[in-house]
């Protein structure tokens, strides 16, 4: 009993983190047709933006108490900022090459890391976060560390928050409209390109948010670690039907759960074969995804 | 990358001037590929050096391995380009059906003991099938969902190798064939020159065999396809059969690839299973223009040409002497990969093989406002 709480919870918290990066890349997606491959390197800058800050760069920011909510916040904001940039400068000058777009980001994907561990080296840094959310919990005789919560509860703010934005703003209704006929809304005099530059920074907040306490889920930062989870995450958009945000949420929820039975109870590395037999099994039953949206 | 272009150079110019072609003479200008091959053919007999593009003479081992693993990639991107730029489909998974070449024959060979012939044959078989079962299910979903499916799934098989089940893979450090296998003609440092004839037979079929299927009627559909894929269902054919049918094409070329990769390189290493070389194939596409006939092909040899000597230029003490503002980024390779093609997709829509169009155009332009002027 107690090892399922444990992977029930460790699934979760995996799936969290899967959903706050496929969360903007599929709004990305279902509003400017745009896969976004730079994805996993917003999350990177996000981690390595809370690294730098935690590891005494950014005055008042460090591993502990405040200190770290602090770094948190500045990580999520570069990776925003660099979110915005690369909308700017990338993304907007080939609105109308939509295959050179994500060509484009293809290459921005593959730099920045390549950055990354030119400026800060290959390996993985230690990551050791607060004392107050390295320790364990007790819950049905498991032992459960305590980051695998504040990765869940990270991912339900950022799901409500983008609820309540799509549903009650008039921002989020016209990306939401965007995402079901962008077409219909230019014609309606709606300039549509203003709702680009504003989903791009929600979603590289989201990812970066991602990386800055996926370095707790996984005690270190790496290059590549963005590149890892993207895949997942493409997993996850697919499965949920893309531009849809309750789809991304279930299918990363199933993803998590899914790839840590899996490991557990086969051999290691097994989980990652049986998300993709998930996925290819879905398809063939569910072409269009979970939600049946059109891809 | 010199003697691949000269003779093109030379065609252009030749029969450029006499605009209102002559009968023999076009048709003479028809078959430049066919002297170009016979330079390529004879190059391990030349001592020729070619400074700057290589080290030391063309027929030496170490340029002869260079130049074969260009015509490889060469030949690699062209096959993709089945994908890409003729039938619309952006795989990117094409790295998982080299893999299935070159790791099935090396562990057919190692672990059945079978002769490299057959176990060649196993690993073509191998890449067709697999092609063929991923293929029917990835492109049950269209456009860029098709593309996050089959990056899925070369992922997955990724993963797979480098676990290393039951021992067969090697895991991270890959496996060497067995020389004992391999026929004595392509082991060994002095056979270099064989293993350059095998990737060129290798180019020239993969050329062929676009070629062909690109005229066929099939190829007209993949095109149509391409151009606008509601229109062709609305003529009252079926896409997905048309499409399955390319992926398994470009997936057998990418299997043999992996037998010639096998031989060229004496093992089966993981790198070729990442995301990261049907990335690679992405940008050699791209930067040699994709849809045509040549670009891939130029691409592909300019980028494996760059890629091992950007290396060195990362290594070099030009770039140590540098500010750290300049050195660190640069001694990336990726780095400059990357950021290489964000530039060719911006300042060079098309590719290089739009580059004399581009030219010529530009020329005209120039010329009309100079007469105009005066």
């Amino acid at each position: 009993m107690s090892t399922v709480v444990l992977l029930t919870l460790t699934g979760l918290g995996l799936g969290a983190l899967y959903f706050l990066v496929a969360s903007g890349l599929s709004l990305i997606f279902g509003l400017m047709d745009v896969l976004n491959f730079a994805h996993g390197a917003l999350m990177s800058i996000g981690a390595y933006g809370t690294w730098w800050a935690a590891s005494g760069q950014l005055p008042g920011a460090g591993f502990g108490g405040a200190g770290f909510v602090l770094a948190v916040v500045f990580g999520t904001t570069v990776g925003t900022l660099a979110a915005i940039l690369l909308e700017l400068t990338v993304i907007r000058p080939l609105y109308t090459r939509p295959r050179e777009q994500i060509l484009a980001t293809v290459g921005v994907g593959l730099a920045v890391p390549a950055l990354l561990s030119a400026i800060w080296g290959a390996d993985a840094r230690p990551f050791p976060g607060p004392h107050a959310l390295s320790g364990t919990f007790g819950l049905l005789g498991a032992e459960v560390p305590l980051n695998r919560l504040v990765l869940i509860a990270a991912a339900l703010v950022v799901l409500v928050a983008l609820k309540l934005f799509l549903g009650r703003t008039r921002h989020g209704l016209v990306v939401r409209a965007g995402v079901e006929d962008r077409a219909m809304v230019t014609a309606l005099g709606i300039d549509v390109r203003k709702a680009f530059t504003l989903v791009f920074a929600i979603g590289g907040a989201a990812a970066a948010l991602g990386g800055a306490i996926g370095g707790l889920y996984f005690g270190s930062v790496d290059p590549e670690q963005g590149t890892s989870l993207l895949i997942f995450a493409f997993v996850v958009v697919v499965m949920g039907g893309m531009g849809s945000l309750t789809g991304a949420a279930l299918a990363s929820v199933a993803v998590g759960l899914v790839q840590q039975f899996a490991n557990y109870y086969t051999s290691a590395g097994l989980g990652d074969l049986a998300v993709v037999a998930l996925l290819a099994a879905l398809l063939l039953v569910r072409p269009r995804g979970l939600t049946g949206r059109l891809a | 990358m010199t003697t691949a272009t000269q003779p093109r150079g030379e065609t252009r110019t030749a029969d450029h001037p006499l605009a209102p072609h002559t009968g023999p003479l076009r048709r003479a200008a028809r078959w430049w590929p066919a002297p170009l091959l016979v330079v390529l053919f004879i190059a391990p007999y030349s001592a020729l050096p070619l400074p700057g593009l290589l080290d030391g003479p063309i027929g030496s081992p170490g340029n002869l391995q260079l130049l074969a693993l260009c015509l490889v990639f060469g030949a690699l991107a062209t096959g993709y380009d089945l994908l890409l730029g003729r039938t619309g489909l952006l795989s990117f998974g094409h790295a998982l059906y080299f893999a299935a070449g070159t790791y099935v024959t090396n562990t057919v060979m190692l672990e059945a003991g079978l002769p490299f012939a057959l176990a060649a044959l196993l690993g073509l078989l191998a890449g067709v099938a697999l092609s063929a079962a991923l293929g029917a299910v990835s492109l049950r979903v269209s456009g860029i969902g098709f593309s996050m499916v089959t990056l899925a799934f070369a992922q997955a098989g990724s993963i797979l190798v480098q676990r290393d089940p039951g021992g067969v893979t090697g895991g991270e450090e890959g496996r060497a064939a067995p020389a004992d296998k391999v026929p004595a003609a392509f082991v060994g440092i002095d056979h270099t020159a064989n293993l350059y004839w095998i990737a060129l037979a290798y180019l020239v079929v993969v050329l062929l065999v676009v070629h062909w299927a690109v005229r066929s009627p099939t190829g007209r559909v993949w095109e149509g396809i391409k151009e606008n894929e509601r229109r062709v269902e609305v003529l009252g054919l079926r896409p997905y059969g048309f499409k399955l049918i390319a992926f398994v094409l470009a997936g057998a070329l990418a299997a043999l690839g992996g037998i010639v990769y096998l031989l060229l390189t004496g093992g089966a290493t993981p790198q070729t299973t990442t995301s990261d070389f049907t990335l690679s194939l992405l940008v050699m596409v791209v930067l040699g223009g994709s849809g045509t006939r040549w670009g891939p092909l130029a691409g592909g040899i300019l980028y494996t040409w760059a890629d091992h000597r950007l290396g060195d230029l990362a290594n070099s003490g030009a770039v140590a002497d540098l500010p750290a503002v300049l050195r660190v980024p640069l001694s990336q390779p990726l780095f400059l990969l990357g950021a290489l093609f964000v530039a060719v997709i911006y300042l060079l829509p098309g590719g290089m093989a739009r580059l004399p169009a581009r030219l010529r155009a530009a020329r005209t332009t120039t010329a009309r406002k100079e007469t105009t002027r005066s």
